[in-house]
């Protein structure tokens, strides 16, 4: 390349296309499954992304010589073809860790999610896969207690965790939904959930609902025995109400907080992941917004990217679908994104979505949570997808109990229990399923109504947003 | 099995974390948590509380976890030896699992009289 200045517009790929370029242990590698507009070549497509998405304006500009735009720019170094689509490629590219703020998520996606997104050379752009180097990923505090901890503090082991959201979700009374609460948890559940829209309405102002719900746990704890929390959503119109909340919370003596990461932005959950990590307090994650950036196939985020950038940012639960509930989601891809929550190092594994190894190092794991449209005859399917550091939560599937709340909560306690043994004794959960439950309700007749009332409710519908496999 | 159109009355009860919804565990049923203990490679351990005290985080140890050991019968027999010492006390069983630093198992295997 020249040194001289010579204004003008340059070809994205003379500087941006470097097919020869091997990755560095520190550059942050990112996957974006790209649809050119007609007539522009791969290479420039690509070039442009990794252009676009790093140091790269579309005009040269005098001030590029006064810096090594060669350590600065962002690399697109591998094409390859989506398979079962002729128009999308995959473009991958490597940008060096330097062009990143520390311990930014926010940073990190106002980079490879911003401007590019908007740009002309493209008709549909997607982030499929981040892979952060581990020297990134020691600068996030990530989450703040994290599996191992959250069962010590809870004094839950060797099964999942189960819980409830509230219903209705919206215009109960405190003193009311306080009773939901309270009978919810005396009857085996671990949680209980706000409703993501519960914030503070006038039906419902969050001082009176938190000291409601605060002795419906601390009651439920004195007459079972065991540790029970509700997760108080302190999501807020602005940060100084948010910590406002998160405060109360803990003044009550309040085990668990939620928030809405993508609706509040990921600035506040950092910032709240920090504070409940000095706080001791856990921090319940759930994903609102989602769906409108991760569900089409050839444009927005995956789900997966959005995971990994939680973990970094900081929660000990997080939203991730059911696989066998009514909502969206494809088994293979969410086990794939479900690794990336819990485990410490996930190779690379196309069969799951996954598109680079990735290293976690010591960063604490956060729980799954299968949530929505569940109910007992899921149980044994969902210990067997999720295994054990997963939190299921059953809204309708525990209130709607024939008998109400206390008795829908011990049906799922005990259909969670009887499939945690039936496991540990070597049975086959799924192919076992129906005399696995059937044994349990002979000592259960919470049970027996459950599986009575809900045994022909199936939600299947095709998934949307399927993994490109061959 | 109760009739479904006949509304029951949902007691709240007393219990202890996992497998306290399922009827007592018979004999060959402890045997098998403890075989899947031993076959996660996981460490077989002993506490004990009195009722009285079952909410605290700590109960207390019954002699050290068993380190390497791989013989249900040793595990069994030091179940009925801490439940002979301590008859009022509830007696658990834990698996240590190292990786995780948690526990991939635990479970009351006798209630104490209290």
């Amino acid at each position: 390349m020249s040194n001289t200045y010579q204004a003008g517009v340059k070809e994205y790929r003379e500087k941006y296309w470097t097919p020869d370029y091997v990755p560095l242990d520190t550059d942050l590698l990112a996957c974006f499954k790209v649809t050119g507009q007609p007539g522009v070549p791969n290479e420039e497509v690509a070039a442009a992304v990794a252009a676009e998405s790093s140091t790269g304006t579309w005009s040269t500009v005098w001030s590029e010589y006064l810096t090594d735009l060669e350590y600065y720019k962002g690399r697109a170094y591998r094409i390859e073809d989506v398979p079962g689509d002729p128009e999308a490629f995959y473009v991958f590219i490597a940008y060096p860790i330097d062009l990143f703020e520390e311990g930014s998520v926010v940073n990190v996606l106002t980079s490879l999610v911003g401007n590019v997104f908007g740009f002309k050379a493209l008709r549909h752009l997607r982030l499929e896969d981040i892979r952060f180097p581990i020297a990134y990923i020691k600068t996030c505090m990530g989450p703040p207690s994290g599996i191992q901890v959250e069962r010590d503090k809870m004094n839950k082991y060797g099964r999942p965790l189960l819980g409830a959201t509230i219903k209705p979700k919206l215009g109960l009374s405190a003193k009311n939904y306080g009773r939901a609460v309270y009978e919810c948890l005396r009857g085996g559940l671990d949680f209980t959930k706000d409703d993501e829209n519960v914030n503070c309405q006038p039906f419902m102002r969050w001082q009176n609902r938190f000291e409601f719900v605060a002795e419906a746990v601390s009651k439920s704890q004195e007459e079972t025995g065991e540790r029970k929390g509700h997760y108080l959503n302190v999501t807020a119109a602005d940060p100084e109400q948010m910590y406002e909340r998160a405060e109360f919370a803990k003044e009550l003596g309040q085990p668990i907080i939620m928030h809405d990461f993508l609706t509040a932005g990921f600035t506040a959950n950092t910032g709240l992941a920090k504070w409940c990590r000095k706080n001791g307090m856990l921090l319940h994650i759930h994903r609102a917004m989602h769906g409108v950036i991760d569900r089409h196939p050839k444009h927005g985020i995956h789900f997966r990217v959005l995971a990994k950038c939680l973990r970094l940012s900081g929660g000990d639960h997080l939203h991730t679908g059911t696989v066998v509930g009514k909502l969206e989601g494809d088994r293979n891809a969410t086990l794939g994104f479900v690794d990336q929550l819990r485990e410490s190092f996930i190779p690379e594994d196309r069969s799951r979505g996954i598109f680079f190894d990735q290293d976690w190092g010591s960063m604490p794991g956060v729980f799954a949570v299968a949530s929505g449209g569940i109910h007992v005859w899921h149980m044994p399917a969902l210990l067997a997808i999720f295994g054990d550091d997963a939190v299921f939560q059953f809204g309708g599937g525990t209130q709607g109990h024939p008998w109400g709340n206390a008795a829908g909560a011990a049906a799922n306690r005990v259909a969670l229990e009887a499939c945690v043994k039936a496991r540990n004794e070597g049975r086959e959960l799924e192919r076992e399923a129906k005399e696995i439950l059937t044994e349990a309700a002979r000592h259960s007749p919470e049970l027996a109504i459950a599986m009575e009332t809900w045994k022909e409710i199936k939600f299947e519908f095709d998934t949307i947003d399927k993994l490109d496999v061959k | 099995m109760t009739g479904t159109h006949e509304m029951g009355d949902y007691q709240t009860t007393v219990t202890l974390e996992t497998f306290s919804f399922l009827p007592k565990l018979t004999q060959q049923e402890v045997e098998a948590q403890i075989n899947y203990v031993i076959a996660q490679g996981w460490t077989p351990s002993i506490e004990h509380e009195h009722p009285s005290r079952a909410f605290n985080h700590y109960w207390t140890m019954w002699k050290l976890p068993f380190f390497g050991e791989t013989s249900l019968d040793r595990v069994l027999d030091e179940l009925e030896a801490c439940r002979r010492s301590y008859p009022d006390h509830h007696v658990r069983l834990l698996g240590y699992d190292t990786y995780t630093q948690s526990q991939g198992v635990c479970f009351v295997v006798y209630e104490g009289r209290g």
